[in-house]
């Protein structure tokens, strides 16, 4: 439990090294952060699987508050790359 | 003695090696702990720089969701954040206000003299309340009309003056031209007063005079004070005389260039600009807002001074808590490349800003920004606000969303 406890602490605490991140990769965790909140968390979802999001936002085969705003921002290309950059930081599966 | 050394040459090149490791060359000094300041230095000191944050305030009051505070929704501790988390991250705090930029020396003086240099500076002082663009109203009178642009005592005033009017009385907020802090911030806060008049004062009157004829958000505001407030609200644009030239702050009374309108309780959002430092440093232009260049955010009128957030002029982007935070993220990513003599990349960054209406009525704006024509553009075909006919379960999820992106980008900020 301690154990878990000084694993988890510090990720938590500690921002993401954004240096390396892909164009608008950073802006999407100011809302699918480190924390559990009311807004959906990406932590679970595969990189394939956030990329298949995104795109259905991006067409409107998917109904979203807001997602569908954001994801037509994106090329199909600047969404992959997004979303294997989270999961390379462990902001999704 | 050789082997001494050899152990002496080895162990000054671990010594050296071992902070290029956890250090990396370059020192960032970054003035402001708001939204963009407090991320850049996050940000930054985690990519291994050396990081000073100048900020003279022990504790960060927010903004975001401030308007709920004045309605009497929430308390002011749910807005107030501390430093602590930086500090432990490692970043060095200098609790000082900066009171000179030698830009040429590449060097910072503070209040109390001290100086600090950089070899790159992340400006992010937010704004300053003009007091001298508009007549009657400077500081003094904020104490009698208060503006609640910054949060703190000036939201708790507002707070104890609704509460302290008799019902049947009339509140006027006051909003200024474009651009400045928070675009769909006045029409949150006459929404929430709104829902305050409504449940607590029910015979009162809210008027929004406007210098401007179209603000964020409008139409969805305009039919949501029908549907939920009725006339109770009212709304005069500039077309229609509702342009402010000057108050009288004792009468608590707005002249505009139509007429007078006397209040019971008075909100002035005066004209803003950059805050002062970014002034007095030449970093600002004649509007009072600083150029910047839309890929490493280093200002168009100083090389090496990087501006974020409010005092920044960010093209499409609104002047917000999401645009600071965004902006510092960039910014920290192009000036980790430059301090590594790498070509920064081309950043895209995102915009949105939530509102209430009432509790439970949520709407939105966003955007997405990408470099244009030396400007942070919006990218064609994204963005824009809210579905217009939207059920009341969408609405109460944008407000839970709100709270969910303030939760997110709070702990980002502050931890
Ligand atoms: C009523 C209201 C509601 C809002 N709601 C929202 C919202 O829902 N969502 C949203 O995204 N945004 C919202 N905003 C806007 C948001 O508050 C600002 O856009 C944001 O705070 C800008 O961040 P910043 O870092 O540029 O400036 P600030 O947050 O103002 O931080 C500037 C910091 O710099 C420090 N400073 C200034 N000068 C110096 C100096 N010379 N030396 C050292 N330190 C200095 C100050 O003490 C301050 O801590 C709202 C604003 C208002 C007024
Ligand atoms: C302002 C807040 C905000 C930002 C910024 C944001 N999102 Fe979202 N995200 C949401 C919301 C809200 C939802 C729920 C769907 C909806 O109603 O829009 C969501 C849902 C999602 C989902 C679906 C999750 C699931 O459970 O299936 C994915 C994937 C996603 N976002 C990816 C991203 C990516 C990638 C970015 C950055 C380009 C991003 N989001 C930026 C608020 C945000």
């Amino acid at each position: 439990m301690a154990l878990l406890f000084c694993l988890c602490g510090p990720a938590l605490a500690d921002p993401l090294d954004v240096s390396q991140s892909p164009p608008g990769a950073s802006a999407c965790l100011g809302c699918h952060g480190a924390t559990e909140t009311e807004l959906p968390s990406l932590k679970n979802l595969s990189a394939v699987e956030i990329e298949a999001g995104m795109d259905a936002f991006r067409t409107g085969a998917r109904e979203a508050t807001l997602m569908n705003r954001i994801a037509k921002g994106f090329t199909p290309e600047e969404t992959r790359a997004i979303a294997q950059w989270l999961a390379t930081q462990g902001r999704a599966k | 003695m050789s082997l001494t050394r050899r152990t002496l040459l080895a162990s000054s090149a671990a010594a050296l090696a071992a902070p290029a490791l956890a250090q990396t060359q370059g020192k960032v000094v970054v003035i402001g702990g708001g939204f963009g300041g407090a991320s850049a230095a996050r940000f930054l000191h985690k990519m291994g720089f050396d990081v000073t944050l100048i900020e003279p305030n022990a504790q960060y009051i927010s903004c975001p969701f401030s308007n709920a505070v004045i309605a009497g929704l929430r308390d002011l501790s749910q807005q107030t954040f501390t430093y602590a988390a930086l500090e432990r991250q490692g970043i060095r705090l200098v609790r000082q206000m900066a009171s000179k930029i030698d830009n040429s020396v590449r060097r910072v003086t503070l209040a109390d003299g001290v100086m600090i240099s950089y070899d790159r500076l992340v400006l992010a002082p937010g704004i300053d309340l003009n007091f001298e663009a508009l007549p009657g109203y400077d500081e003094a009178a904020s104490n009698l009309m208060p503006h609640a642009w910054k949060a703190g005592a000036q939201t708790l005033l507002l707070r104890q003056q609704l509460e302290a009017m008799s019902d049947g009385g009339t509140v006027i907020i006051s909003a200024p031209a474009n651009p400045f802090r928070c675009p769909p911030g006045p029409y949150e806060r006459a929404s929430l007063i709104a829902w305050y008049l409504k449940n607590h004062k029910p015979k009162s009157k809210l008027l929004i005079l406007d210098a401007k004829d179209a603000f964020s958000k409008q139409s969805l505001f305009t039919a949501a004070w029908k549907e939920i407030y009725g006339d109770r609200v009212e709304w005069i644009g500039l077309s229609g005389g509702g342009k402010v030239t000057e108050v009288k702050a004792k009468e608590k009374i707005f002249i505009t260039e139509f007429g007078e309108h006397k209040a019971d309780v008075g909100n002035v959002i005066p004209p803003q600009r950059a805050g002062k430092i970014a002034i007095s440093a030449g970093v600002a232009d004649q509007t009072g807002w600083c150029p910047i260049d839309p890929v490493t955010f280093e200002a168009k009128l100083a090389p090496n001074i990087h501006v974020i957030g409010d005092a920044c002029v960010g093209g499409g982007m609104p002047k917000s808590a999401f645009s600071a935070n965004a902006q510092a993220k960039a910014c920290a990513q192009a000036v980790a490349a430059l301090l590594r003599g790498d070509a920064p990349t081309e950043p895209k960054l995102v915009n949105t800003c939530y509102s209430l209406v009432k509790p439970d009525y949520g709407i939105s704006v966003a955007g997405v920004y990408a470099p244009a024509r030396g400007l942070l553009a919006d990218v064609q075909g994204a963005g824009g606000v809210s579905a217009a006919n939207a059920s009341a379960s969408v609405r109460a999820a944008e407000a839970q969303y709100a709270e969910g992106w303030y939760k997110t980008i709070t702990q980002e900020v502050f931890g």
